[in-house]
């Protein structure tokens, strides 16, 4: 018998029914998560169809984080919402204003997310919770309504792409710059319907923060999700949350190496990069696949640097970005912007004196929250104007009706916000 | 069910993504009809203007990828409100495809050919397509001019169709 995808081992046991045949397969779900954006409209409709309740709030987690805090009316409500319904619930979980991040950043933070598990949430970044070996998906508010109802969703069987990466990463280029690579290789279509398997030597020297930049990235390609095996960089990320689970971090390793593909798995395609000789990339145009080196955009002009998100906003961003602004200003030719993911993290860098570092150089640090990335707020662009960003997407108008954004890593965006305009980070010496 | 049959609007563009179907900053709105004026309102297509073109439409036809990005439902109730249930393309992202079926609206897959073959017969033309979700075919007409392509339709999506949606099966079954 054929072996099976670390994908394909935790459909199966999770496998409600397949009440289509191999159509389809309901999957019973560990984890549904939860914004005020596409939330309130899935409570609403519940409360509608007279089928507000939940199927277990110990395994919902919701966070008040796109518009936070609430800039209006509206996005005071959908708060409003979110916070109500998690109270009527007995939702513990809930991160409301002081104590809450960016979903994709907080939710594994807290050890809400582990090798083997099923995590859906009304948010297409979803997909960076596969870094621990999970099966995480973005839905919309409809199948994200069945999972706070139900705990199930259905999937189709996905696809299986293995990406064998090989080599070291030259100093001064990241796991941003690796994923924009591959989606450049595999175009915005070229993983729909897939889960991008990451593998080999350049993902296992690769902290978690780096994996869930990587993973977060695989929609860019249409992936359904990516993952990472699980390995002891996993078990020690999750270890503070585990360890009454476990007599030890070998005991704890053993029991995740089950969510490891087969040697003899099948897949759909497997493809081999040696990337030792790669370069920092970045977005030109409004696709995330139309990406070149940072090299062939040298000179760019840019109005905004923004680092931050779901993507590129953990503490290890900020420890790269700062280490190369330190004692330096950014230019007078833009106004920079750094939103640290969450409180732990604005904490840490607090401690370690990033903030300062960032503060002195002329950033403005605000409180965590997706804002500017996706153009509702802390950073809007104006018609016209372009930003340089560690974000996840350059669609047209994404930072602002009229704006332009380019993509790439905390090391490039800090080394742009010096000169005033696009160049490589002075750690790249390629 | 919801209506399948209507006037089509033609949208020559690959890759068009949530954000240029619904931008991030409507997704305030907390009813779906306040979302009906800004329905493709940042798609930059030489020739499409959403103010003028959109109104009448009951199908859309375009070409590879559509609904890519965002997971936003946002994107297939913009096209529900108004009154575009069907969306024909050579594929779709997986979420907006779900999130259409999960709405009871038709996400109709066709080869790039055939797709090709509607953009050359049909698009400059007041053309009305027809789609037979029992018999599993889309009806297509201008003038005298008539197509019937047969079209692979799910069990599951049929039945989602046919529901009305996901929310009421799922409850009944799980």
């Amino acid at each position: 018998m054929m072996g099976k995808t670390l994908a394909q081992k935790i459909f199966d046991r999770h496998l409600v029914n397949k009440p289509f045949g191999d159509e389809i397969n309901v999957l019973r779900l560990d984890a549904v998560f939860c914004h005020e954006i596409t939330t309130p409209i899935a409570i609403n409709d519940l409360v509608a169809r007279g089928k507000d309740r939940v199927f277990d709030p110990t395994k919902i987690k919701a966070v008040i984080d796109h518009v936070t805090p609430a800039k209006d009316s509206k996005t005071a409500e959908q708060g409003k919402s979110l916070r109500d319904w998690a109270r009527r619930h007995g939702i513990k979980d809930f991160f409301d204003i002081g104590r809450n991040g960016v979903c994709h950043a907080i939710f594994p933070e807290k050890g809400f997310v582990r090798p083997g598990y099923t995590v859906i949430m009304g948010d297409s970044h979803t997909c960076t919770h596969g870094a621990f070996g999970a099966f995480a998906a973005g839905v919309g508010s409809t199948d994200l309504e069945v999972g706070i109802l139900k705990g199930v969703c259905t999937f189709k069987e996905p696809k299986m792409m293995k990406f064998v990466l090989k080599g070291t990463l030259p100093a001064g280029v990241y796991s941003k710059d690796v994923i924009l690579f591959l989606i450049r290789e595999l175009t915005v279509n070229g993983a729909t319907n897939m889960v991008m398997e990451f593998t080999g030597p350049i993902i296992d020297t690769m902290s978690m923060e780096a994996r869930m930049t990587l993973c977060n990235m695989a929609i860019e390609a249409g992936g359904t999700c990516g993952v990472c095996y699980p390995d002891m960089t996993t078990v020690e990320y999750l270890w503070p949350f585990i360890k009454e689970e476990f007599a030890s971090k070998e005991a704890a390793l053993a029991e995740y190496r089950q969510w490891v593909s087969d040697p003899d798995a099948e897949y759909a395609a497997v493809r081999e990069y040696d990337l030792s000789d790669l370069e920092p990339m970045v977005t030109y145009g409004n696709k995330p696949d139309q990406v070149k080196t940072v090299r062939e955009m040298t000179g760019t002009p840019v109005d905004q640097v923004y680092i931050g998100s779901c993507t590129n906003g953990r503490i290890e961003d900020l420890r790269i970005a700062a280490g190369i602004i330190k004692g330096q200003k950014i230019s007078d030719s833009l106004r920079g912007i750094v939103s640290p993911a969450t409180p732990a993290i604005f904490s840490r860098a607090l401690e370690e004196g990033l903030i300062q570092i960032f503060q002195d150089a002329g950033f403005c640090v605000t409180n965590p929250t997706c804002g500017a990335c996706l153009g509702m707020s802390n950073g809007v662009l104006a018609n016209g104007e372009v930003c340089a960003s560690t974000t996840n997407r350059n669609f047209t108008g994404r930072m602002g009706k009229g704006g332009t954004v380019h993509l790439m890593s905390p090391a490039t965006a800090a080394a742009t916000a010096i000169a005033g305009k696009i160049v490589n980070s002075p750690l790249f010496k390629g | 069910m919801k209506n399948f049959k209507g006037k089509a609007l033609f949208l020559d563009r690959s890759d068009i993504n949530t954000d240029e179907i619904i931008p991030a900053k409507y997704l305030t709105e907390s009813s779906k009809a306040a979302l009906k004026p800004y329905l493709l309102e940042d798609l930059e297509i030489s020739g499409f203007n959403p103010r003028t073109d959109i109104g009448g439409k009951a199908v859309i036809v375009t070409r590879a990828n559509f609904g890519c990005g965002s997971s936003r439902e946002h994107a297939p109730w913009a096209l529900e409100v108004n009154g575009i249930n069907v969306v024909i393309a050579e594929n779709f992202a997986r979420i907006f495809r779900q999130n259409m079926y999960n709405c009871g609206m038709m996400a109709i897959e066709m080869a790039p050919d055939q797709i090709a073959y509607l953009f050359d017969q049909y698009a400059d033309r007041d053309c009305e397509i027809e789609v037979d979700v029992d018999k599993g075919v889309v009806k297509i007409a201008a003038g005298d001019q008539k197509d019937c392509i047969p079209v692979k339709i799910a069990d599951f999506d049929k039945c989602l169709v046919k529901a009305g949606g996901w929310v009421e099966y799922a409850d009944r079954n799980y």
